[in-house]
């Protein structure tokens, strides 16, 4: 038997298309991987198998035709439980699909199952759902990223042949960096929000996890363009495939910048290595590498963690035991049932954080916290963008370290939140960025390599990123599962 | 900036969280220490700074006033709910004192 | 149709030694056909809880889409009011928690709001009164909580979300009016020009308007503010007046006393004319308002201004001048007749079906009001029973003079109970007047010489006789013959006999 989920998607809807295999077949290699995998890495939370494989065995078309995938968890799917990775949410089944699984269900893509990931996407470890921890296939002692750790997982060891994450601060592209994946987050408005479980609403987007840049664009461009449902997304946001050169010298000519000043110390030695490495491919494929200036980063983790914990506050208000979800027993009055179904449905990191939130609006405090990190966003998305302008793209590490220990963070928040350092400033300016795997450490962790371009610059990315893909070569290598 | 405790009682009690005296401790300290950390944007001269709350300039128009029938059904709302009696959501009485 | 206001909402302040400050904020519920976020129709009084979708019901992952015909409203409130539209302005979220609030947000306005300044004019009898306004915004509506009964045995909050996301617009007054009678005036005007621009239904048995009132007092000629207390849920016109009063009362014996005004919400039994002090543990207030960040900042271009402004009706001030000019009504007709659109539009169809102008004005001001008012109906119901075209046939007849003012008013009465044309009923019920010479004559002559005397007094110069005959032959044709014919026929009868 032909192993199927070691394929690109882009294959798979070809032969589903032709005929030449059945989308059921397909979906069954994916769940066979699932089945094998997951118990050592806990990548799924809610799955359906049966509805799964009525849609495989109906007439599928589109450029996505029988090709199975999951979706992060935080991304509602109706009549398929939705949690979040919360208890808050646990018994939650929504009555519609966000529109990008609208959308990937219309070119014809499969969905079988929900991805495990940090409690209402709040991490970057996956430590915080309240569904346990995902693993890192490639060393299960070690996290997979976060928060859209299950969704990398997922694609990682062949459960699906691409997966939906989503991103407010790193979430995909981190993981994808610890995994071995491209990872995408796109421009700000390029892909509806529309059924995903808001976060920090101006800096959330849905992000793609692929094994290859040719399927994370393939997918991009099914889901693109602006949606009636959501008022952010973009009127120019579609994302056409035709023309892009997606060669391994498709990038000639283009020129990337590195911003060496913020490279400089504390760098992890295989992270530095990786960084060397990718300037070394991108140069033999005919990239322009240049040095570029930018702001040091922490000021973008600590402008991030007042704005998305307080948007967060607010968006996380409505889970409260009256509409949906978990409801604490017993309340008497009304504000018990709110402080004890809160206080016991979120866990701690979400609770710190919509803690956080809650400080940065109140009454006296709004302008020395809320208001200032909006002013220093001005600040951080103008720096961003005179780093880019003479530049295609940056180019730089996507995480600061290769996947670390389980635990090895988890009781240090403000360690955790530096490991969003390098990703964080796209979601602050709303720019798309890409990760693509740049090889492995000496101890076979994978290690990502960044690409950051401007509003609406995914094209650019996705070639410079299939240029590095084709400089580094090679076969893949999979995770192997140690029994 | 230090948070003491009873800065974040009143945040939680805004936030609507029950908190246990031991978590009320914790998250005074988790949260003092990241206010320090934030504490480095006074560094970057921001005074004349423009707030900026979104990255987005060019938006979808706004939605014509058509109504459509309700996309989901009474029976399928009230299935989630924690508490229904078929027709309406059920909560805890609401307690308000009034005082002549 | 009049102001009905107890003598001492006009300067009760004043009457126990204080100048009263009031302001008010008014929530305007808008007739769109959908919702302010979402495409569920904003309709009162379907069955709980069956107009609602992910977005109204707050699910997780829903997004808000703004209604553009809410902007539209908002425009066209704020040209009426001469208020400044901004080209941009901002939503923003008020954060708090409440069961029919099902995101514990509202979406609302805050610093940037949509209108700002204008004035609402309460003046009376072509004596201007402006009211500056703060602003006007734009917000969605709540669900609505039923409480259990005190007495009751069901222990829940029963919510529905119906309601959940209908356009408002809250509209804030400076604290500039002085009296509960003025507060009143308010009301009555706004609800007036709202219910002219077509933006709301206006009906306040239904929750279309809704007023909160910020009442202090300050002893005249002061100039710094009072403490104030704010009275919540004032929901009918009654209530606004008769809830500041109370107000005014309650802090007049406080500050009279010697004691503090504290700052407080209050509601307002209207039943048993009770203010109680509200508390709610629900309510620690601190609502951390910032910018929604679901929605872009709220855009109105020049030509969308202009659309409102071209499809503008004519607003009540414009319609008292056009009444006073064009149609030659006395001032104080056209001030009450214009105070209510509904009469007015009743009023211009009876000079449509062929009244004058005057004559119409009269019988809306008088019979109909006075009918209405004894029946309680609403002009709707009037005119359900009285057509303004049978009015007008009414006033024409009066006019042919095939009836007397006094048999008009006969007319009218039996107008109300039968459906006929004015003219037939007039002839069925023998309420014509009778104006033929011809059937006159004969009883003039019969009357002359039943009374000799008086006859002969008129001929001799007393003109006090001729009245005697007239009220004689009135009586005879049971009040019924044209008085004018009959005047003349006696006259021309007595000069006849008179003058061999």
């Amino acid at each position: 038997m032909t192993e199927h989920w070691k394929r690109s998607a882009g294959d798979l809807a070809r032969d589903v298309t032709a005929g030449r295999v059945g989308a059921a077949e397909v979906l069954d290699a994916h769940r066979a991987q699932a089945d094998r995998w997951d118990p050592a890495v806990h990548a799924l939370l809610a799955r359906d198998d049966e509805r799964a494989r009525r849609t495989a065995s109906g007439k599928l078309q589109g450029p996505l035709a029988g090709v199975p995938f999951v979706a992060k968890d935080n991304l509602c799917t109706r009549g398929l439980r939705t949690t979040c990775g919360s208890r808050i949410l646990e018994p939650y089944v929504p009555p519609y699909d966000a529109t990008v699984i609208a959308r990937l269900a219309a070119a014809g893509a499969v969905l079988y199952a929900k991805a495990n990931c940090d409690e209402f996407a709040m991490g970057s470890s996956t430590e915080n759902s309240a569904f346990g921890p995902s693993r890192n296939p490639y060393d299960t002692e070690r996290v997979p990223g976060g928060s859209s750790g299950g969704s990398a997982v997922a694609t990682a060891t062949g459960m699906s042949a691409f997966s939906l994450g989503s991103e407010t601060g790193g979430s995909v592209r981190q993981p994808a960096s610890f995994t071995n994946l491209v990872g995408l987050k796109p421009t700000y408005g390029r892909l509806s929000r529309y059924g995903l479980v808001a976060f920090g609403s101006s800096l959330d987007q849905v992000g793609v996890f692929a094994r290859s840049v040719a399927d994370c664009a393939l997918v991009f461009s099914v889901m693109a363009g602006p949606d009636e449902n959501d008022m952010t997304t973009r009127p120019d946001g579609a994302f056409a495939l035709e023309g892009l050169d997606l060669s391994a010298a498709g990038g000639k000519g283009l020129t990337v910048g590195v911003p060496r000043n913020i490279l400089s110390e504390g760098l992890h030695p295989e992270v530095a290595r990786a960084q060397t490495r990718a300037e070394e491919a991108l140069g033999k494929a005919g990239v322009r590498v240049k040095e570029v200036h930018l702001v040091p980063p922490a000021a973008c983790v600590a402008t991030y963690y007042l704005l998305a914990t307080a948007e967060a506050s607010s968006n996380l208000a409505r889970f409260d035991g009256v509409r949906y979800g978990f409801r604490a027993q017993p309340a008497d009055d009304l504000l018990s049932l709110y402080t004890k179904t809160r206080g016991q449905g979120f866990g701690p990191e979400v609770t710190r954080r919509i803690l956080l939130g809650t400080f940065a609006l109140s009454a006296g405090y709004y302008d020395a916290y809320y208001r200032k990190a909006l002013q220093a966003r001005r600040r951080i998305r103008a720096d961003l963008l005179a780093a880019l302008s003479g530049v295609d793209a940056l180019l730089l590490p996507t995480a600061p370290t290769p996947a670390f220990r389980l635990g090895e963070k988890a009781m240090d928040p403000l360690a955790m939140y530096l490991s969003d350092i390098f990703t964080i400033g796209a979601n602050l300016a709303g720019v798309p960025a890409l990760s693509v795997p740049c090889g492995f450490t000496a101890d076979g962790l994978p290690v990502g390599a960044q690409l950051v371009g401007p509003a609406l610059g995914e094209g650019t990315l996705f070639r410079l990123g299939a240029a590095l893909e084709g400089a580094l070569g090679g076969e893949r290598r999979w995770p192997e599962l140690v029994s | 900036m230090a948070i003491d405790r009873d800065t974040v009682r009143h945040v939680a009690l805004l936030a609507r969280l029950e908190l246990s005296e031991e978590e009320i401790e914790r998250y005074a300290r988790e949260l003092s220490a990241v206010l320090d950390y934030v504490a480095q944007l006074d560094a970057l001269g921001l005074e004349d700074e423009e707030p900026l709350a979104q990255v987005n300039e060019t938006f979808p128009p706004a939605r014509p006033d058509h109504a459509r029938p309700a996309p989901i059904t009474r029976e399928e709302a009230l299935s989630q709910a924690p508490a229904s009696d078929g027709t309406y959501f059920l909560v805890p009485p609401v307690v308000e004192y009034l005082e002549p | 149709m009049s102001a009905s206001v107890a003598s001492n909402a006009k300067d009760l302040a004043a009457e126990l030694g204080w100048e009263a400050v009031i302001g008010l904020e008014v929530h305007i519920q808008l007739r769109t056909e959908s919702k302010l976020f979402c495409a569920c129709a904003n309709r009162f009084g379907a069955e709980p809880n069956t107009l609602i979708c992910p977005v109204c019901l707050g699910l997780p992952g829903s997004l808000p889409v703004l209604n553009a015909r809410a902007v539209g409203f908002a425009v066209r409130l704020a040209l009426a009011l001469g208020a400044d539209v901004h080209r941009r302005s901002i939503f923003a979220r008020k954060n708090y928690f409440y069961p029919d609030m099902p995101k514990n947000y509202q979406i609302s306005q805050y610093d940037e709001p949509i209108v700002t300044g204008g004035t609402l004019d309460i003046g009376e009898r072509g004596a201007p009164r402006p009211v500056p306004i703060h602003r006007c915004h734009l917000e969605e509506d709540t669900g609505k909580s039923f409480h259990p009964e005190r007495q009751g045995d069901r222990r829940e909050t029963r919510v529905d979300f119906n309601r959940a996301g209908v356009p408002l617009i809250e509209m804030v007054s400076e604290p500039a009016l002085a009296s509960a009678d003025e507060a009143y005036r308010y009301l009555t005007r706004l609800r007036q020009l709202v219910r002219v621009l077509g933006i709301t239904d206006g009906d306040m048995e239904k929750g279309s308007l809704r007023c909160d009132a910020n009442v202090s007092l300050r002893r005249p000629g002061e100039t710094t503010l009072g403490t104030k207390a704010e009275i919540k849920n004032l929901n009918s016109i009654r209530a606004v007046e008769r809830g500041i009063q109370a107000e005014i009362r309650r802090q007049a014996k406080i500050l009279g006393g010697g004691g503090r005004v504290e700052q407080c919400t209050l509601l307002y039994d209207v039943d048993h004319d009770v203010l109680q002090v509200m508390r709610t543990k629900e309510f620690a207030h601190d609502y951390r308002y910032f910018p929604e960040p679901d929605l872009p900042p709220l855009e109105v271009s020049e030509a969308e201004i202009d659309a409102e402004r071209r499809g503008m009706p004519e607003l009540p001030a414009e319609r008292v001048e056009r009444f006073e000019k064009k149609l030659g009504l006395p001032a104080y007709d056209a001030d009450v007749l214009a105070a209510d659109y509904e009469v007015a539009d009743y009023f211009e169809r009876v000079v449509a079906g062929g009244a004058e102008a005057k004559a119409a004005s009269n019988w809306v001001m008088g019979e109909m009001a006075r009918a209405s008012k004894e029946r309680g109906w609403s002009v709707e119901q009037f005119a359900a029973v009285v057509a303004p075209e049978r009015l007008a046939a009414l006033a024409q007849l009066a006019k042919r003079g095939l009836v007397s003012g006094n048999l008009a008013k006969e007319v009218f009465e039996a107008m109300l109970e039968d459906p006929g044309d004015p003219e037939a009923i007039a002839r069925a019920r023998g309420l014509v007047q009778e104006s033929d010479p011809s059937a006159l004559r004969p009883l003039v002559e019969k009357i002359l010489a039943a009374h000799p005397g008086p006859a002969e007094e008129f001929r001799s110069g007393k003109e006090k006789a001729f009245g005697f005959l007239l009220g004689q032959l009135m009586r005879a044709t049971e009040g019924k013959a044209n008085p004018q014919v009959a005047r003349d026929l006696l006259r021309e009868a007595l000069e006849k006999t008179g003058s061999p």
